[in-house]
């Protein structure tokens, strides 16, 4: 995907952008200080489930509006996967025009409220602000991104972005998770009959299972679905594609095109003696309980939950974050995070682990699992650790740790929830044939068009990319829709 | 939803539901399971297959009440559905023509032994069936069983019914007597156990079909995951059936029972709910 910098710059040219930059200058808009999230407060939001971020109040979000200086070449674009026309909604909401702004957001970006709060911002569209050119925090874009939206839901005046009109053409859309919802998206704007196969009991993949309601409403993500659902997206549970139906058989019922977004799938271990002890969970596992399945709310729900004082994570990605403020939320009176780097090289969003330390996490850091130990029921009771130190750069540019010899030492746990990644999901390699596979197990793809090694199948997210962002993969989703559209047009 | 057509009760503790779902009764092969979810509070719990039906487009499932899920399903009758229902999951069997092959089936095990066993006899296999309970009531499809199997036998712990005795006595007859090529086995996890352990002292190749705790059943969460060769392996997608000489039947065990006092809450309080 490239920026259309061209009608970008007609839209800044328009009379009332013009005017709206007259109104401040850029000086005084500099002098501005970001917005602060208004919060729950620590140490009662660790207690429950409700949403961390209460979102920017009007008044807040008008002021952190006028700090953007709606630059000539807006760079923050460049840094967003789906490149949101940043400016155009950002200027929307300085005028006081929300509704427009929403409408801005949706014209690239199928879910804005999802993003606005779990996008890595500060590796995105707000590292490339010009702010940080001036060594001043960013424009507060995230905060914003998620204002314009909620703002949109809560009035009930939501826009159903226009859909062209119908070529017959139906594609079959295998995952409903961030990146089929965006490739559905997209392809119904086109005209396309689009249909959804989810093979759970609810729609939005990650969204619904993996992260928590704390950091995530699921009330949002249904109402993403909603509105997709008013496009005439098509939506099936409880359907594996593989094995419900084959792709022949989708294919006889008229399907075809396809989109494989079936998302992460096994999760990894670390093959370290004692892992298959009693009480230890991979992330998937308690995080689905929770989320998808509400075990925290066992026994009112059938599905349980193991509730403990000690609690410890493997891991420091956004699902370890999600893991263990989950267990303190769960009553742990302790809960770790054990990750082998140093807490600079965490791959977590910086505002989790700030959550997360605000919520009284323990972060072991620069320590290393390398067995579990049991008690006399096969349920695990210590972890033993090591101590590593940082060593040079590795592939991902990060200081590769390293075990320190003889620094091993054991700590009492009563759960262990690694989080340290998942593999790719095997049902669809398994049962898709002709479909070229890596030795990790993720689909091979044309990097341009995401196509397969099947023409008519196209593929993103974690299937492809091992285990990404959100963002990424609607970035994807997006860009499959766009070649998907060639494909079809060129056929 | 999905509706239940038929239901019949087969002993005090275990009924046969009939299912509509079309496409799981058109692609479903031997050794697939199902994921079974009743309504909103529901829990997503795993069932093998016993039978289908193309035409009517219907699943045949038998349950055994043991707690919450299981009871819950138990008490379903014809006209009721069943809110999610999603599957077939798993690797089908690998049925070959290899000889002689004994089909071990426990409890309510016996229920999804029945498909494979009938696929080995179709496959041009001696098949030798041998079904075990605890005593007779809890026979379950002995006329199915009965009706394509070269030999059948039956033994009961209590010798109320066919042979007193447990499984692997009747398995170790019938090694000793003849040359058997591979045994198949369904049901408890410790009767499975036992089996392999007999087999192996004879180098008879074992499969195990084995029912471990799951959430999704999709290969996402890794709640099932068994030692097997001492390697990690997830029964939903790798499974459900494994060399049963490589399974750590032990780890399994104790995992199965991970949640057992939740499992005891969890079943009082319906109990109570339902007087």
């Amino acid at each position: 995907m490239s920026v259309d910098y061209e009608a970008l710059k007609k839209d800044r040219a328009q009379e009332w952008r013009e005017n709206l930059r007259k109104s401040m200058p850029a000086k005084e808009r500099t002098q501005i200080e970001r917005a602060k999230m208004p919060e729950n407060e620590p140490l009662i939001r660790n207690k429950n489930f409700n949403e961390v971020n209460k979102g920017l109040l009007e008044k807040q979000a008008i002021i952190e509006a006028k700090r953007c200086l709606d630059c000539p070449t807006p760079t923050c674009i460049s840094g967003c996967p789906v490149n949101i026309d940043i400016p155009g909604f950002i200027k929307q909401i300085e005028k006081g025009n929300f509704l427009e702004s929403a409408k801005v957001l949706k014209d690239t970006n199928a879910l804005p409220a999802v993003c606005g709060r779990v996008c890595p911002q500060e590796n995105q569209c707000e590292s490339k602000c010009i702010y940080n050119k001036m060594k001043k925090p960013s424009v507060a874009i995230g905060y914003l991104e998620r204002f314009a939206s909620d703002y949109e839901r809560n009035t009930g005046k939501v826009s159903i972005p226009e859909v062209a009109k119908s070529n017959n053409i139906k594609v079959a859309v295998i995952g409903s998770g961030p990146s089929g919802l965006t490739f559905a998206e997209e392809m119904c704007k086109l005209g396309y009959k689009v249909t959804i196969f989810e093979a759970l009991h609810k729609f939005g993949g990650v969204l619904v299972y993996g992260i928590p309601e704390f950091r995530l409403p699921k009330k949002i993500v249904r109402a993403e679905i909603n509105s997709l659902e008013k496009m005439g997206v098509k939506f099936v549970k409880n359907f594996i594609v593989g094995r419900s139906a084959g792709l022949d058989e989708l294919k006889d019922q008229g399907f075809q095109g396809f989109f494989i977004g079936s998302g992460a799938g096994l999760p990894r271990f670390m093959n370290i003696p004692g892992e298959n002890l009693v009480n230890i969970y991979s992330s998937n596992e308690y995080l689905t309980r929770i989320n998808l399945m509400k075990a925290y709310k066992f026994p009112e729900y059938d599905t349980p939950i193991i509730r403990a004082k000690r609690v410890a994570v493997i891991g420091g990605g956004n699902t370890a974050m999600d893991s263990v403020r989950t267990a303190k939320r769960l009553g742990a009176e302790h809960a770790i995070i054990i990750y082998r780097r140093s807490e600079e090289e965490m791959p977590a969003r910086i505002e989790e682990v700030h959550h997360a330390k605000e919520e009284g996490i323990e972060f072991l850091i620069l320590t290393n699992p390398v067995e579990y130990i049991g008690d006399t029921e096969d349920k695990v009771k210590q972890i033993k650790v090591q101590k590593m130190e940082l060593g040079e750069p590795d592939e991902s540019g990060r200081r590769r740790p390293k075990p320190i010899p003889g620094s091993e030492y054991t700590i009492d746990i009563d759960i262990v929830i690694v989080g340290i990644g998942t593999s790719p999901n095997p049902l669809i390699p398994q049962t898709i044939k002709g479909l070229d596979v890596t030795r990790w197990g993720t689909l091979v793809v044309n990097e341009e068009t995401l196509q397969t090694s099947i023409p008519y199948i196209f593929a993103g997210g974690d299937i492809v990319r091992g285990g990404a962002t959100v963002i990424l993969a609607m970035g994807d989703g997006k860009k499959a829709a766009e070649s998907a559209h060639k494909y079809f047009i060129n056929k | 939803m999905y509706k239940v057509v038929e239901k019949r009760v087969l002993s005090e503790n275990v009924a046969k539901l009939i299912i509509e779902n079309k496409t799981i009764a058109k692609n479903r092969k031997p050794g697939q399971f199902v994921i079974i979810k009743m309504g909103e509070t529901g829990e997503r719990i795993p069932l093998t297959i016993a039978d289908s039906d193309t035409e009517k487009g219907t699943i045949t499932i038998i349950v055994q009440k043991v707690g919450t899920s299981s009871h819950k399903l138990f008490n379903l009758n014809a006209g009721d559905h069943i809110s999610d229902l999603v599957g077939p999951l798993g690797q089908p069997t690998k049925v070959e023509n290899i000889g002689t092959v004994i089909a071990a089936g426990g409890g309510v095990g016996v229920a999804p032994l029945y498909p494979i066993a009938k696929a080995f006899k179709e496959a041009g296999n001696k098949l030798i069936t041998i079904l075990a309970a605890r005593t007779k009531d809890l026979i379950i499809l002995e006329n199915e069983m009965k009706e394509f199997a070269d030999e059948f036998m039956i033994m009961t712990d209590d010798g109320s019914y066919g042979k007193k005795g447990l499984i692997t006595a009747g398995i170790e007859d019938v090694i000793k007597r003849e040359k058997v090529d591979m045994v198949i086995c369904l049901g408890p996890a410790i009767m499975m156990k036992f089996i392999a352990l007999l087999t192996k002292k004879y180098n008879i190749h074992t499969i195990a079909s084995l029912n471990t705790i799951m959430v999704d059943g999709t290969g996402m969460c890794g709640a099932c995951r068994v030692t097997v060769g001492g390697k990690t392996k997830f029964v939903c997608v790798d499974g459900p059936e494994f060399n049963a000489h490589e399974v750590d039947f032990d780890g399994m065990l104790k995992r199965l029972n991970a949640y057992k006092k939740e499992e005891e809450t969890s079943y009082s309080k319906y109990l109570k709910d339902l007087k």
